[in-house]
Parts: C-alpha cells; sequence; structure tokens
C-alpha cells in the first residue's frame, strides 16, 4: 500500500474544525497559536469588541466558501455565534446536510 | 502628494498621488465600502512600493468617498466608472490596477490589472447580511428580498453607507469588465489571506511587496 494515499492525521482537530479555526484566524487576525487554544466555551459575537456585524458577514461569507456550505439568512442568530462551539457544532451539522 | 482632479459629476475630487508623472503611471482603483477602509493601508503601500520600481501611481477618491462633496447616496457603478474614466485621462495614466470591487468601476479603455476581483453580487450579498445581523441584534427580523426590492426603489443603508437605487440595482449584476484586462492577480499569488476579510483595518507589508512585485512583473513582461 502507498503511504502516500493514506489520510493525513489531524491530531485532536476534525477537518471541519481545522478550517473554521483557519478562518477565524484570517478574520481575526490572530496567531495560529491563539486560535488553537479557542476552547469550545471561547465566546465570540458579543465577546469580541472586533467582531461587528460587516466582520460577521464576511466570516460567514469565509466559512460559505471554504467549506463548500450556503448559510440562510434565518440560520443567523446570536446562539449560533455564541462561542466557538456553537459555530462549530452549526457547521459540522450543515457539512452532514443537516 | 494630494492633488485634485475635476470630476464630471460636477465637483473637484482629491487623489492621492505618489512618484512622478511622465513615465507609466497607474490609476489604482481602491475596493468598495468596507473593505476601502481594511485595504487602505495596503493599497498605499503597494503604490510606495511601486514607487521604488520607478512606477508613479494615482489613488483618486471616488465621488462620495473619503473626502469628497458628493453625496454616495448619488453615486453608482456607473458615475464611480465615469469618474474613474475622468481621473485617467486627467492624470495621463497608462495602466489601472484595481483592488477587489474596484474591478468593477475600470475605466473600458486602458489596460487592467485586476487584484482579487470582486463580483457586486457577492459585496451587495456582504453587506445586505451584515444588516440583517445587526438588525437581528437590535431584535427587527428583515427579509432579504424584502430589503432589496426597497432598495432598488428607494435605496437603503448597509453597513453604514447609504447607497441609492441605482447603486443597489447596479451591485445586482455588476462584473469585473473584461475588456481590456491584462490579467488577474488572485490572493494565493500573494501569500496569506486576503486583508479585507480581516475584522478591523490591519497590514502585512509582505502582502504589499508581493503584489507590487507581480505588477511590475507584469509592467515589464
Amino acid at each position: 500500500m502507498c503511504m502516500s494515499s493514506e489520510p493525513v492525521s489531524m491530531g485532536e482537530f476534525s477537518e471541519t474544525d481545522l478550517i473554521l479555526r483557519e478562518v477565524l484566524r484570517d478574520v481575526l487576525g490572530l496567531s495560529p497559536e491563539r486560535v488553537e487554544a479557542f476552547t469550545l466555551d471561547t465566546g465570540l459575537f458579543g465577546h469580541l469588541p472586533e467582531l461587528d456585524s460587516m466582520a460577521v458577514a464576511g466570516l460567514l461569507t469565509e466559512i460559505e466558501d471554504r467549506l463548500h456550505i450556503i448559510i440562510e439568512d434565518d440560520e443567523v442568530d446570536g446562539e449560533m455565534l455564541e462561542s466557538y462551539g456553537a459555530l462549530l457544532g452549526f457547521v459540522e451539522t450543515k457539512r452532514r446536510g443537516g | 502628494m494630494l492633488a485634485a482632479w475635476p470630476s464630471s459629476a460636477g465637483e473637484d475630487e482629491y487623489a492621492l498621488t505618489i512618484g512622478a508623472s511622465g513615465g507609466t503611471r497607474i490609476l489604482v482603483l481602491p475596493a468598495l465600502f468596507d473593505e476601502a477602509n481594511k485595504l487602505r493601508h495596503f493599497t498605499v503601500e503597494v503604490m510606495r512600493q511601486l514607487e521604488r520600481a520607478g512606477i508613479a501611481s494615482v489613488l483618486p477618491d471616488l465621488p462620495g468617498c473619503n473626502e469628497s462633496r458628493a453625496p454616495l447616496a448619488y453615486q453608482s457603478i456607473e458615475t464611480w466608472r465615469e469618474a474613474a474614466t475622468d481621473a485617467a485621462s486627467f492624470f495621463g495614466v497608462t495602466h489601472v490596477l484595481t483592488l477587489r470591487g474596484g474591478a468593477l468601476v475600470a475605466p473600458f479603455r486602458l489596460p487592467v490589472l485586476r487584484y482579487a476581483p470582486a463580483t457586486g453580487s457577492s459585496i451587495l450579498r456582504a453587506m445586505v447580511r451584515a444588516r440583517m445581523i445587526s438588525s437581528k441584534e437590535a431584535g427587527i427580523e428583515e427579509n432579504r428580498e424584502a430589503l432589496l426590492e426597497l432598495g432598488r426603489h428607494q435605496g437603503l443603508e448597509l453597513a453604514g453607507y447609504r447607497l441609492g437605487p441605482r447603486m443597489i440595482r447596479e451591485l445586482e449584476t455588476a462584473e469585473p469588465a473584461d475588456g481590456a484586462a491584462l490579467t488577474n492577480i488572485a490572493q494565493g499569488d500573494l501569500g496569506g489571506a486576503g486583508l479585507w476579510l480581516r475584522a478591523e483595518p490591519d497590514h502585512d507589508p509582505s502582502q504589499a511587496d508581493a503584489l507590487a512585485a507581480l505588477v511590475v512583473a507584469e509592467l515589464l513582461a
């Protein structure tokens, strides 16, 4: 068996989790270390003053592009953006076709 | 330095000029709306890098933006294209470099280099989404289609920008015109993520260096 065809280990993060952290890193201008330290409880909208509505709109559009999902307007609410865990849960459900 | 130029919209507008006129001179058309703020530092740094390579450049205020006295609500993609064409002619530019949505307002007759061009519909979509998010925070539910329908007839305030009905209608269908396109430069060619994504204006000197180098290489090719 060719080793290069083996799936690359994602360590403790799922692929969705990794991509979502990358998007947040790019939007918030954070170091990879700081974004890696995000936990499911890390607060987002309402906790990070720089994340205003325009930044959130850009964030959602970038998530759509990189994760190949469409986020409907009526799905966007404060709860889904409240914490990293809530956003990750939402995106993972979307990617499973939910 | 700052220079004034006559826009056919009636008012003089300002432009930032870097480098001496006489040789290659590039009209730099900025990103639009919120992205213009996010990319301002980057844009001017690219111009400084171009000057080091002997290329002059001009960054005009689009009517209704920055120091302009013209009301933004009267502007549209087409009025901005006319203004950009006026500026190109006044400053005697040889090429155009557009950033993001700036590609939508490029003059038709000059060779254009486009950095990460954006469509009007994607810009509008993000701005409407931002408005809906902030309305929701204030306890007001809004509907995208109803907002756009209102905007097409009466204009709309989006993300702090008062856009007139013509702007809304033109943004819905505006695409970068490819008449005189020389080349597209993708974000991936610069390395790193686009600075327009940042929640707050930020800068990355290596990206500015990379874009300026790609522009110089294209012009010398």
